[in-house]
C-alpha cells in the first residue's frame, strides 16, 4: 500500500492512500465532527458538518472530510472562522427538520458551535421531527439484516426515513439503529414509536 | 424494400454512399416538415396528412417525396416545412395551406407570400431559412444536418457522410490519436460542466478496472431548453457516431443513452437509431469489421431533474434511485458499479465525428482561446424570436438578444438575462457586452449550464424570478445534504415572504448566509449552484429587495400582494367591459359613469387590466390609492 503525507492543521501526517482525511485526522488526534458518519458504514457525505477546507494545486476549496481521500502534499484546515461558520449555519438548518428537542451528538454539536437551533426553525412553520436525515440507521440497518426493514420515501423536503411495511418481518429488534441515531430519535420504548410515518399508516390514523 | 447491406469495410461504407446518392435526383420536387416535439404539438402531424392527402388528390404521389424532419429550432413559427429544390421555408402551416403550397409552389414554381418569415420590426419576408435574421447570425455545426435527415432513415445520414468518421477512426487511428485530436480541439463538456472532453477521456481510458463505459447524458430537465431533445430527436445517429468513436478511443465495449422518458420522439428516434445501426453493421460485433465491438442500451430516466448529474445519472442506471454521491473520485475512474465511466452531454458526443473528419485545428479556430466551437441556447423569453439559436462561442449577449433575438418585444426595455438554467445566474444590463463562453458567465455569477437563456424585461421583477427559481430546485431537490434541502426550504420561505410584503430587515443577511453555506458545502452541483439566481438577484438588483421589504413596493409590479389596480376617471370611458369581466364585482360604477376599484372586494386577478382598450386600468404599487371618484362621475369621452 502506498503511503502518501499530508498536512491536516499544520500536523504533517503519514498515512495509506485511499484513507479519507476523516479517518487520518481521526488517527493523528485531530477531532473534526460529523452527524452521518458512523466507522464501518459506508461514506455518506450527506450531513455536510464535517466539512474542512483543503488546499491543493494552490486552489483552496471546501470538501467533506468523511468521503474525501487523502492524497500527498494537501493541506488540510479543520477549524477557521470560516469552516465554523458553515457548520454553525448547517446545523440550524438541521434544526428546521429535527426541532430543538435533540439529543445526542447534534446537541453537542450546537452547543459547541453555538448554533440556535430556533434560527431558521422560527421562519418555517412545521412539525419537529427531531431527525435530520443522515441516514445512519439506513445504512447500519442494511449491514445488520443484510436487507433493509427501513428506508427513505419522499424526496427534498418530503424525505423521510421510514420502516417498509412489507419488510417489517425483516427487523430483527436488534436495536442497532436506535443505538447509532445521532439525535435521539429512534427509541424502542416512550411515547413515541420510532418511525411514526408508517405506524400512522398501518394503524390507519393517516 | 431492398435488402440491408451489412457494411463490412470502409470501402463498403463508401459504396453504399456512392449508391445513396447516385438513386436520389436533387432536382425532384420534395417536401419536407419537421415533425419534432414542438411542430408535432403545433400540428406538423395534420399537414403531413393533408400532403399526403393532396398530392394522392393530384396524383402527384410518385413525382413529389415528402420527408420526415428534425428541429431546426425556431418552433414558435412551426410547423415548419421546405419546399425542395427552390429551398423555400414556410412557417406556420396548417393543413388548409397544404393545397395551395402544391399547386402554386411545386406545380408553378410560384411562393406563397404569406407563409414566409415576416420580420416583425421592418415587415420584411425571407424566402430561404438562411436569410432569416433569426438564423443569418448562426453557425449551425451541430444542427445543420437535422433539416436533411430522416431521423428514421439512416441512408440519409450516411449519404451526409455519416459513420466516415467512425471508419477513419477504427481503421486509420489509434484510440491514442483519437483522443490526441480531441484534446486538439481543446472540447468542452456541452453539458455545462465545461470539463475538457479530452482528458476525460483519457482519465477513463487510463483508469483501473474493466468493463468501461461511455455514456450519453440526454436527461435535459431545465424549464424552457430543449436542445438536447432537438439534437437526439433529429439527428440520433450523429450522436451514436461520437459514442461509439469514443467506447473505441477509452477502450468500452458498452454504452448507454440516458434519455427522458418525457421525450418519447427522442426516446424512439435513438432506439430505432440503435437498431439499424446494428443492421448495418455500424454497431454491434466486429464493427465494420475492424474486430472493435460495441453495443448500446438506452435507459429512460424517470424524470428527476438531479439525475442529470453525472453521479446520480450513474446510480440511476444501476437501478437505484437518481441520487448523487460524493465524487471526490471522479465518476471518470468510478462510476457505473464502481467501474470507469465517461460521461458526455448528447451534443458532446455529436461535435466528436466532426472534430475527426475536420481535424481538432479546425475546431479550435471557431469560438474562443478557452471555449472552443458552437454552442447551441434556448433563447427564450421577451425576446421578438425565440427557438434554439447555434452560434461560436464568445457572441456577445447583445448580438445573441438583438440579432439573432431580434431584441425585446413590444419595444420593452431590457432587465435582465438568466443564462445555464434554473441555477443560472440573472446578469443585469451593463454586461450585455459579455463575450458568452464558459468562463466569462462564470466570472459573473452565472453559467454556462445546459444553454438556458431566459431574457427577461423592465416588466419582470427580479425578486419574484428568484423566487420562481428557488421553488422549482426546492421541488427537484433530492434532499439527500443538508445545505440543499434545509437551504432550498428556508430560502423559499424567506423569498416568499418577501415578495408578498412580510420581508424583515435582517432577510437579505439570513439569505446570504444561507447561500454561502450552500454553494459551499452541498454535495452536488444542483446544491451548489441553486443559489445563483438568488445570489445576483441581489448582487445586480439589491435596490428591489430593499423596495420590497422596506417600501412594500413591487416596482415591475409583478408580486401580487404589494400591488393595487386603480382605474384613472380622466381616462376611463365607461365601456363597462372590465366591469362585466371582472369575477369577483369589484369594479363599481355603470353605464356612463366612470368605473372605479373597489379595493376591499379586488383579488388582484388583473383582468381589467388586460380588457381595459384605454389604458385606464393602473397597477400602483407602494403609492398611496387616490380616492375613488364622486358617484355618477361621466367619463371625459375623448377627442370631445
Amino acid at each position: 500500500m502506498k503511503i502518501v503525507t499530508l498536512k491536516i492543521d499544520d500536523k504533517e501526517i503519514k498515512t495509506e492512500e485511499g484513507t479519507t482525511i476523516l479517518e487520518a485526522a481521526k488517527r493523528a488526534g485531530v477531532e473534526i465532527p460529523t452527524l452521518c458518519y458512523l466507522e464501518g458504514l459506508e461514506p455518506y457525505g450527506a450531513c455536510r458538518v464535517c466539512s474542512v477546507e483543503i488546499e491543493r494545486r494552490g486552489r483552496s476549496r471546501i470538501v467533506a472530510a468523511c468521503c474525501y481521500p487523502a492524497e500527498e502534499g494537501l493541506k488540510v484546515v479543520t477549524r477557521s472562522p470560516k469552516i465554523d461558520k458553515i457548520r454553525k449555519t448547517i446545523i440550524e438548518l438541521a434544526g428546521v427538520m429535527a426541532g430543538e428537542d435533540v439529543a445526542g451528538e447534534t446537541r453537542a454539536l450546537a452547543s459547541e458551535y453555538h448554533a440556535d437551533l430556533s434560527r431558521f426553525r422560527a421562519r418555517v412553520s412545521m412539525e419537529p421531527t427531531k431527525c435530520i436525515l443522515c441516514g445512519i440507521c439506513v445504512r447500519r440497518c442494511i449491514e445488520a439484516t443484510w436487507d433493509s426493514a427501513i428506508g427513505f420515501i419522499g424526496r427534498g423536503v418530503n424525505r423521510r426515513v421510514v420502516l417498509y411495511p412489507e419488510r417489517a418481518g425483516t427487523c430483527a429488534i436488534c436495536n442497532y439503529c436506535q443505538r447509532v441515531c445521532p439525535t435521539g430519535r429512534i427509541s424502542s420504548t416512550g411515547p413515541d414509536p420510532p418511525f411514526p410515518h408508517v405506524d400512522d399508516v398501518l394503524s390507519g390514523r393517516k | 424494400m431492398e435488402t440491408v447491406k451489412c457494411i463490412s469495410s470502409p470501402e463498403d461504407l463508401e459504396k453504399l454512399r456512392q449508391e445513396i446518392i447516385a438513386k436520389r435526383e436533387p432536382s425532384k420536387p420534395s417536401v419536407s416538415v419537421c415533425v419534432s416535439t414542438g411542430c408535432v404539438a403545433l400540428g406538423a402531424w395534420r399537414v403531413m396528412e393533408a400532403f399526403k392527402a393532396e398530392l394522392d388528390k393530384q396524383g402527384l404521389k410518385d413525382e413529389v417525396e415528402i420527408k420526415e424532419t428534425g428541429c431546426l429550432g425556431f418552433c414558435e413559427q412551426g410547423p415548419r416545412v421546405t419546399v425542395y429544390p427552390q429551398e423555400i421555408c414556410y412557417l406556420k402551416v396548417k393543413p388548409e395551406d397544404v393545397p395551395e403550397i402544391v399547386s402554386k409552389t411545386i406545380l408553378e414554381k410560384q411562393i406563397v407570400e404569406r407563409l414566409l418569415y415576416t420580420d416583425r420590426a421592418t415587415g420584411g419576408t425571407a424566402q430561404k431559412l438562411e436569410d432569416i435574421p433569426f438564423y443569418k447570425y448562426q453557425l449551425r455545426l451541430l444542427l445543420e444536418d437535422n433539416a436533411k435527415i430522416d431521423p428514421k432513415n439512416i441512408e440519409d445520414y450516411i449519404a451526409l457522410g455519416g459513420y466516415c468518421a467512425l471508419a477513419k477512426s477504427l481503421f486509420e487511428m489509434t484510440p491514442e490519436r483519437v483522443i490526441e485530436e480531441i484534446k486538439k480541439a481543446n472540447l468542452r463538456g456541452r453539458g455545462g460542466g465545461g470539463f475538457p472532453t479530452g482528458l476525460k477521456w483519457e482519465t477513463t481510458r487510463n483508469a483501473l478496472g474493466e468493463p468501461k463505459y461511455v455514456i450519453v447524458n440526454c436527461d435535459q430537465g431545465d424549464p424552457g431548453a430543449f436542445m438536447d431533445r432537438s439534437l437526439m430527436e433529429g439527428n440520433p445517429h450523429s450522436v451514436l457516431e461520437g459514442l461509439i468513436i469514443g467506447g473505441y478511443a477509452i477502450g468500452a465495449h458498452e454504452g448507454f443513452v440516458y434519455v427522458r422518458e418525457e421525450y418519447p420522439i427522442a426516446v424512439e428516434s435513438i432506439s430505432t437509431a440503435i437498431r439499424q445501426a446494428e443492421e448495418y453493421g455500424l454497431l454491434g460485433e466486429n464493427i465494420m469489421g475492424s474486430g472493435f465491438n460495441f453495443r448500446v442500451k438506452v435507459h429512460r430516466g424517470a424524470g428527476a431533474f438531479v439525475s442529470g448529474e453525472s453521479s446520480a445519472l450513474m446510480t440511476a442506471i444501476e437501478g437505484k434511485v437518481g441520487e448523487p454521491r460524493p465524487k471526490y473520485v471522479h465518476t471518470a475512474v468510478k462510476g457505473i458499479w464502481d467501474k470507469p465511466s465517461c460521461l458526455n452531454n448528447d451534443k458532446t458526443w455529436a461535435t466528436v465525428p466532426l472534430i475527426i473528419l475536420r481535424g481538432g485545428q479546425w475546431f479550435r479556430r471557431i469560438g474562443t482561446e478557452g471555449s472552443s466551437g458552437t454552442m447551441i441556447f434556448s433563447l427564450v423569453g421577451k425576446v421578438n424570436n425565440t427557438g434554439l439559436v447555434e452560434v461560436p462561442m464568445g457572441i456577445t449577449l447583445r448580438d445573441l438578444i438583438y440579432k439573432i433575438g431580434g431584441g425585446i418585444r413590444g419595444g420593452k426595455r431590457f432587465k435582465a438575462v438568466q443564462t445555464g438554467g434554473p441555477s443560472g445566474g440573472l446578469i443585469p444590463e451593463e454586461y450585455l457586452d459579455l463575450p458568452v463562453d464558459f468562463d466569462e458567465l462564470t466570472k459573473v455569477g452565472s453559467m454556462m449550464g445546459s444553454g438556458g437563456m431566459v431574457v427577461m424585461d423592465e416588466d419582470i421583477c427580479m425578486v419574484d424570478t428568484a423566487r420562481y427559481f428557488v421553488d422549482f430546485l426546492l421541488e427537484e431537490s433530492c434532499g439527500k445534504c443538508i445545505p440543499c434541502r434545509e437551504g432550498l426550504r428556508v430560502l423559499s420561505k424567506i423569498l416568499n415572504d418577501v415578495c408578498e410584503g412580510k420581508g424583515k430587515d435582517e432577510d437579505v443577511q439570513t439569505t446570504e448566509d444561507i447561500a454561502e453555506t450552500m454553494r459551499e458545502a452541498s454535495l452536488c452541483a444542483l446544491g451548489q449552484t441553486a443559489a445563483n439566481p438568488v445570489l445576483t438577484s441581489l448582487k445586480y438588483f439589491r435596490d428591489e429587495w430593499e423596495q420590497h421589504i422596506r417600501d412594500k413596493r413591487c416596482s415591475a409590479r409583478v408580486c401580487k400582494a404589494l400591488i393595487n389596480y386603480y382605474i384613472d376617471p380622466e381616462k376611463c370611458q365607461a365601456c363597462l367591459f372590465c366591469l362585466r369581466e371582472c369575477p369577483v364585482g369589484a369594479v363599481q360604477g355603470g353605464k356612463d359613469q366612470v368605473h372605479w376599484v373597489d379595493q376591499e372586494k379586488c383579488v388582484k386577478c388583473g383582468t381589467c387590466y388586460e380588457v381595459c382598450n384605454f389604458d385606464a386600468v393602473k397597477k400602483l404599487s407602494g403609492e398611496p390609492i387616490p380616492p375613488h371618484p364622486p358617484k355618477g362621475m361621466k367619463p371625459v369621452r375623448k377627442g370631445k
